[in-house]
């Protein structure tokens, strides 16, 4: 694609009075409200004594996909003018993003032209269905669009229209008019956009609310709302007296570690020691430790053992769900995330589908093995038992069988699912062990490689065999100066697809040059 | 009709003489109906033209006091074959339809109208879908009009020109006893503007009196031997009459100054890109005013003659802007200059791209093309230079994911894919064929489930050849919709595959309303509509066809249903087509229909439910298999924000309206337990408050009691 201006100066010339014609397209994702915006912006110019014209492609607007809008405005001298019907590359004035990746599918299309187009964008993303389906983290690049950004417009609004928008309990199309009338874009007072905010009759005080939010960030009056750090939430352990004196020891074990590696060791201790006990977090200490000691400063393979080891051993089980699935915490979460308010109440219905396999390792570790051999216990399973179930954890019944699970806890070490866990976890970090000992970029690439599993049923199932394929690549790639990035490669593309084509591909290459070594 | 409100637009369907209407262009094509007295109006839904049907069809009480019989076409075919109603009667008639594949459906119909030409005002609406945003193949609505030898007005872009478009096609119609087809670009219908309004005109003759006091006309019906006095008619007399009629109405318009030694022949529906070019080359002011000689044919078949010849004469050069392929008015006007013996260049195809819409910066760079070559003088030296700095912006179409168009949060079409993929995970892949339709969203991520779409209700026809020589060998699957169903899939398809003892599976998705062109009512719409009968079985129906093996399925959410029922049609013994309607309505047009109600009834105490799904987040391991078996907007990705976590989990934002395809998905492909069902009851009774705050207590203590003996995260 020719993503070069074009090279004849082909803008638009002025009326005989100086009028000139404003151009403005909005690029919206179905179902945001493009529809209102655009009528906002028609009402708003023809108040101020300008002729205006929209359109729009409402074909496929409601059904998510990506939709244009667009309009011409003319200061009215009494004749009509000839308005284009849809936007024209590098003759764009005012482009509107409703979204980041619709902002940079603007630029890509040449409606953001350089000393021409005022870009104004909101930040937030709503990730595609390319970018949700895959099984690590697909989400496209965002940085490069706001750097193609400055690049591409003469002036960016760019900021969170939609947090803005929720903030004010209204929708982004309030936000987005804030920022056009901030912008100064369109030569109309404020308070002509307030107007006909307020005509439209509905919402109307939120809707105000996150326009003026809006209007003051582009003016640059406010900050805009700060992007959304990752911070990690803090952790609170709820220590009973009983256990105080040993899991004061257990702390006491991690300040002895590398100041470097304490924020994520404490992280992986307190869930390790949530998931089980103190003396599984005793049994964690000793995997980090243990590497610890072969390590050095910036001490990169020590935190990266502090957070695959606590993942490992924390593997997902019915009585994990259980447990988690019946916490205070987790009911004040929902809560919020679902909105009850004081006089509502709340019903929960959990989806459940233990398969013979989850109910087998779920048992004492013989009468499971002896059931798991078992045809006819599995074909008993399959025709009364093998269901998706649904349990009411608001209802006591539900709660209280699913409670019952989680206090099976104690007895964790004793079931069948804990020994085969604990042989993976062994031969793991046996495997990181001794490579640590010459290659820790290496050890840092095995240990990241837990990764791959995660998941339930058939899709921890897949993530067993991809973790197996990549970790199988070890002799070849052992002793290699590229090795450890080779081997983060794998990883890499073991998480692209479901299928493990890119994988496949991945290990054929390495194949091609390290294959005779193996 | 279609659970949503036209009260509004029909209002502005009263405005009377004087009085600004304001609204889009489709919407005053409606009302230019009533005002130029039309008798009845028919179509087929379709965007870009939905909108005509759908404010008519809320306007009875206007149709009714103006004696106007309005109805919903079963097709495109049986709105052209309405217009038999003006052939022997002076009846105005309108009908509409999505063009190209309206009109391809209607093409029966339109040759026989055609040949015995009419009495009243025929018009024809197409709706051009073409070009951008487009949802069909791209072809051309002009070879129906020339092989049928029907009229085509094409005019300028504005709201104003499109409304007198109305008038003169029933004028030139009945001037030449032939049927009209207005073409209105999808821009154009969406287009928003004011025209000055007349009254509405009451028909002199009505559809009931023509009943009263029937009419025919032996040398009108198509027969031989009148088919070929009607040819010879179309090339004598009626095809002399409407040239006669384009010059003396002034129909086609010239701009500019004539004694150009340049000019432009344009469509009349390109000539506000055209005129946006020429200002951006500096040959015309912001209002179109220029000294470029140009000829607008807002009736762009037939040509006349003489009025080409006329332009062209003392021109070096012409350029012919026509959008689409093949270039059919170039090709006219190239044979009547060579025969003409005019030594006038023509241009067209060249230096304008032989194919796709002609977008703004597409004839900037074509009229410049033209200009340079036939008079570069006229061009300004600025726009001849490249004189402006080149900016290298970053290439992005690496980096920005595609959007295309999918199933709505809570769509009951999900599901059903979502079971036919867990099928072709257990039973392998098979041969699928798509129809048009919702549905046909299928065929992107997540699914990436059909083959081909060969047209409206043809999916399962569609799969006719393949049938397999091995018993219980592996069928093929084909959907269909309630939409393409009753359009014409009933026989096309159904009666097909009874006919030809087809052993393949059919699902017919059913979801009550022809939903993508805007949830219009059709036979098996569950709503009851004063002026249809709606509530029409399509089991029913298909077994009056004669299928033996049928299914129904009366909540398509239940994705391990859904999926045992096709795995079985998949492999019974039964022969003959096997046939599953899996019905539920559609989210889109319940939510606005339930939405309200439950807000009302919230609002006055009564006790009302609202479902929503969530993620427990700390339970979700983020491998996203769910969303390769949803593509739900409201199910997305997010950040934990917890360092031990490597990958975004799932979950579930405000937009979720409880459909329950989450759970069901994840209970059918056992996927995870990740997901909860809430549902928020407003409103409860005293009785059943008590009652969960017993619960709850107990559940704290329970909660308590545990927490007492561990150390553990709050």
């Amino acid at each position: 694609m020719n993503m070069q201006t074009t090279p004849l100066v082909a803008r638009r010339s002025p009326g005989p009075d100086g009028e000139k014609i404003i151009t403005l397209a909005a690029l919206a994702v179905g179902g945001q409200g493009g529809g209102v915006l655009t009528n906002w912006i028609v009402d708003v110019a023809e108040a101020n004594g300008y002729r205006a014209q929209s359109t729009s492609v409402a074909g496929v607007a409601q059904r998510t996909g990506a939709t244009i809008y667009y309009i011409e405005m003319c200061r009215d001298t009494g004749r009509a003018p000839v308005f284009a019907l849809s936007p024209a590359q590098g003759d764009v004035d005012v482009l509107i993003a409703s979204e980041l990746m619709e902002g940079g599918r603007a630029i890509l299309r040449g409606f953001v032209t350089p000393g021409r187009t005022t870009l104004i964008a909101s930040t937030h993303r709503i990730a595609a269905v390319s970018e949700k389906i895959a099984p690590g983290d697909g989400r496209a690049d965002g940085e490069e669009v706001i750097r193609a950004m400055g690049i591409a417009a003469d002036r960016v609004i760019a900021f969170d229209m939609e947090t803005l928008a929720k903030e004010a309990g209204s929708v982004i199309s309030s936000s987005l008019l804030g920022g056009l009338a901030g912008s100064g874009a369109l030569p109309f007072p404020k308070e002509s956009f307030e107007a006909v905010i307020r005509a439209s009759g509905r919402g109307v005080e939120a809707s105000l609310g996150a326009f003026r939010a809006a209007y003051d960030c582009a003016t640059g009056a406010t900050p805009p709302p700060a992007p959304p750090v990752d911070v990690a939430p803090p952790t609170a352990m709820r220590v009973p007296a009983a256990l105080d004196r040993e899991w004061r020891a257990l702390v006491a074990r991690l300040r002895a570690l590398p100041a470097e590696v304490q924020g994520m060791t404490q992280r992986g201790l307190e869930k390790v020691v949530d998931y089980q006990d103190l003396a599984y977090g005793a049994q964690y200490l000793d995997m980090v430790e243990s590497l610890a000691r072969q390590d050095a400063a910036p001490f990169a393979m020590t935190e990266a053992a502090a957070k695959y080891c606590a993942r490992a051993l924390c593997y997902d089980d019915i009585l994990r769900v259980a447990d988690l699935k019946t916490r205070a915490s987790r009911f004040n979460r929902v809560r919020g995330e679902v909105v009850v308010g004081e006089d509502q109440l709340l019903m929960l219905t959990e989806y459940f589908h233990p398969r013979f396999e989850e109910f087998c390792t779920t048992l004492p570790r013989a009468l499971g093995g002896w059931l798991q051999a078992s045809p006819r216990a599995e074909r008993l399973y399959a025709r009364y038992f093998d269901k998706g179930r649904r349990v009411r954890t608001d209802r006591l019944s539900g709660f209280a069988l699913l409670w019952a699970i989680s206090a099976l806890r104690p007895m964790r070490r004793r079931l069948l699912r804990h020994g085969s866990e604990m042989a993976h976890v062994d031969q793991w970090f046996a495997a990181v062990q001794e490579v640590a000992l010459q290659d820790r970029a290496m050890a840092v690439e095995l240990l990241a490689n837990y990764r791959l599993i995660k998941g339930y049923s058939d899709t921890h199932a897949r993530g067993l065999t991809k973790f197996a394929r990549v970790m199988g690549a070890l002799p070849m790639l052992r002793g290699r100066a590229d090795g450890a990035d080779w081997m983060r490669r794998l990883r890499t593309a073991a998480l692209a697809d479901v299928e493990g084509t890119a994988l496949e591909g991945a290990i054929a290459t390495v194949e091609s040059f390290a294959g005779a070594r193996a | 009709m279609a659970e949503r409100s036209f009260a509004k637009e029909v209002q502005k369907l009263r405005k009377g003489e004087g009085e600004t209407f304001t609204g889009e262009g489709i919407l005053a094509i409606t009302k230019a109906l009533l005002e130029n007295g039309v008798g009845y109006v028919g179509g087929y839904q379709g965007s870009p033209i939905s909108h005509l049907m759908d404010v008519l069809a809320d306007a009875q009480d206007i149709l009714g006091e103006l004696g106007v019989h309005f109805e919903a076409s079963a097709s495109e075919a049986t709105a052209t074959a309405m217009l038999a109603a003006s052939v022997h009667y002076p009846i105005r008639g309108a009908v509409t339809y999505k063009s190209v594949v309206g009109t391809n459906v209607a093409s029966d119909a339109l040759s026989n109208l055609a040949s015995g030409g009419v009495t009243g005002g025929a018009l024809i609406i197409v709706g051009e879908d073409y070009g951008e945003g487009s949802s069909i193949m791209q072809e051309r609505t002009y070879a129906f009009a020339m092989k049928s030898q029907v009229w085509m007005l094409d005019p300028r872009p504005n709201v104003p020109s499109i409304v007198k478009a109305v008038g003169d096609g029933f004028a030139l119609s009945e001037a030449t006893n032939t049927p009209v087809m207005l073409q209105v670009g999808i821009r154009s219908c969406h287009v928003h503007g004011h025209f000055t309004a007349s009254d509405n005109i009451r028909p002199a003759m009505t559809v009931s009196d023509a009943l009263e006091t029937p009419r025919r006309k032996l040398d009108r019906i198509v027969l031989p031997p009148a088919t070929y006095l009607h040819e010879a008619e179309k090339l004598t007399k009626r095809k002399p009459a409407a040239e006669a009629f384009i010059v003396e109405q002034g129909l086609n318009e010239r701009f500019g100054a004539a004694s150009g030694k340049v000019g432009i022949i344009l469509q009349g529906g390109s000539y506000n890109t055209v005129m946006r070019a020429l200002n951006r080359l500096g040959l015309a002011d912001i209002y179109g005013d220029t000294e470029l000689d140009i000829l607008c044919l807002n009736c762009v078949y037939p040509l006349v003659p003489g009025q080409i010849l006329d332009f062209c004469a003392g021109k070096d050069a012409v350029l012919i802007v026509e959008e689409g392929h093949p270039n059919y008015i170039e090709q006219q006007i190239g044979h009547l200059l060579y025969q003409s013996g005019q030594r006038v260049k023509l241009e067209g195809k060249g230096k304008l791209p032989m194919g796709g819409e002609y977008t703004g910066q597409v004839m900037v760079e074509g009229l410049a093309a033209f200009f340079e070559e036939h008079a570069p003088d006229l061009l300004p030296v600025a726009k001849v230079a490249a004189n402006e700095p080149q900016v290298d912006i970053p290439d992005l179409s690496q980096v920005l994911p595609m959007r295309p168009p999918g199933f709505c949060t809570g769509c009951p079409e999900r599901p059903i894919f979502a079971a036919t993929k867990l099928v072709e995970e257990e039973l392998g892949e098979h041969h699928i064929s798509s129809d048009i339709g919702c549905h046909l969203f299928s065929i992107m991520p997540p699914f990436d489930i059909g083959a081909t779409t060969m047209g409206y209700g043809l999916g399962p026809a569609s799969a006719a050849a393949f049938h397999n020589e091995t018993k219980g060998g592996r069928r093929s699957i084909s959907f269909i919709g309630d939409g393409g169903f009753w359009h014409n899939g009933l026989t096309s398809s159904i009666g097909n595959a009874v006919f030809n003892k087809s052993d393949n599976v059919i699902v017919i998705v059913d979801n009550f309303y022809s939903a993508a062109t805007g949830g219009q009512d059709i036979l098996s719409s569950r709503a009851t509509n004063p002026t249809k009968q709606t509530q029409n079985s399509i089991t029913e129906a298909v077994r009056g066809m004669g299928v033996k093996w049928v299914r129904q399925i009366d909540r398509t959410y239940d994705v391990t249903r859904v999926r045992d029922t096709l795995k079985e049609a998949l492999t019974t013994e039964v022969e003959g087509p096997k046939v599953i309607v899996a019905s539920s309505e559609c989210m889109l047009n319940k939510q606005r229909r339930v939405k309200p109600q439950i807000a009302k009834a919230t609002k006055e105490g009564k006790r009302t439910v609202r479902p929503r799904f969530g993620v427990d987040e700390d339970v979700c391991t983020g491998d996203h298999a769910c969303m390769r078996l949803s593509g739900c907007p409201s199910l997305s990705v997010k950040d934990t924000g917890d360092p031990l976590r490597d990958d975004p989990v799932a979950a579930i934002d405000q937009s979720c309206v409880g459909c329950g395809n989450c759970g069901e998905v994840a209970d059918a492909a056992v996927l995870c337990p990740s997901f909860y069902q809430a549902e928020v009851v407003s409103n409860p009774a005293p009785a059943e408050r008590r009652k969960a705050e017993r619960r709850n207590r107990i559940i704290s203590w329970l909660q308590t009691r545990r927490d007492a003996r561990r150390v553990h995260l709050a």
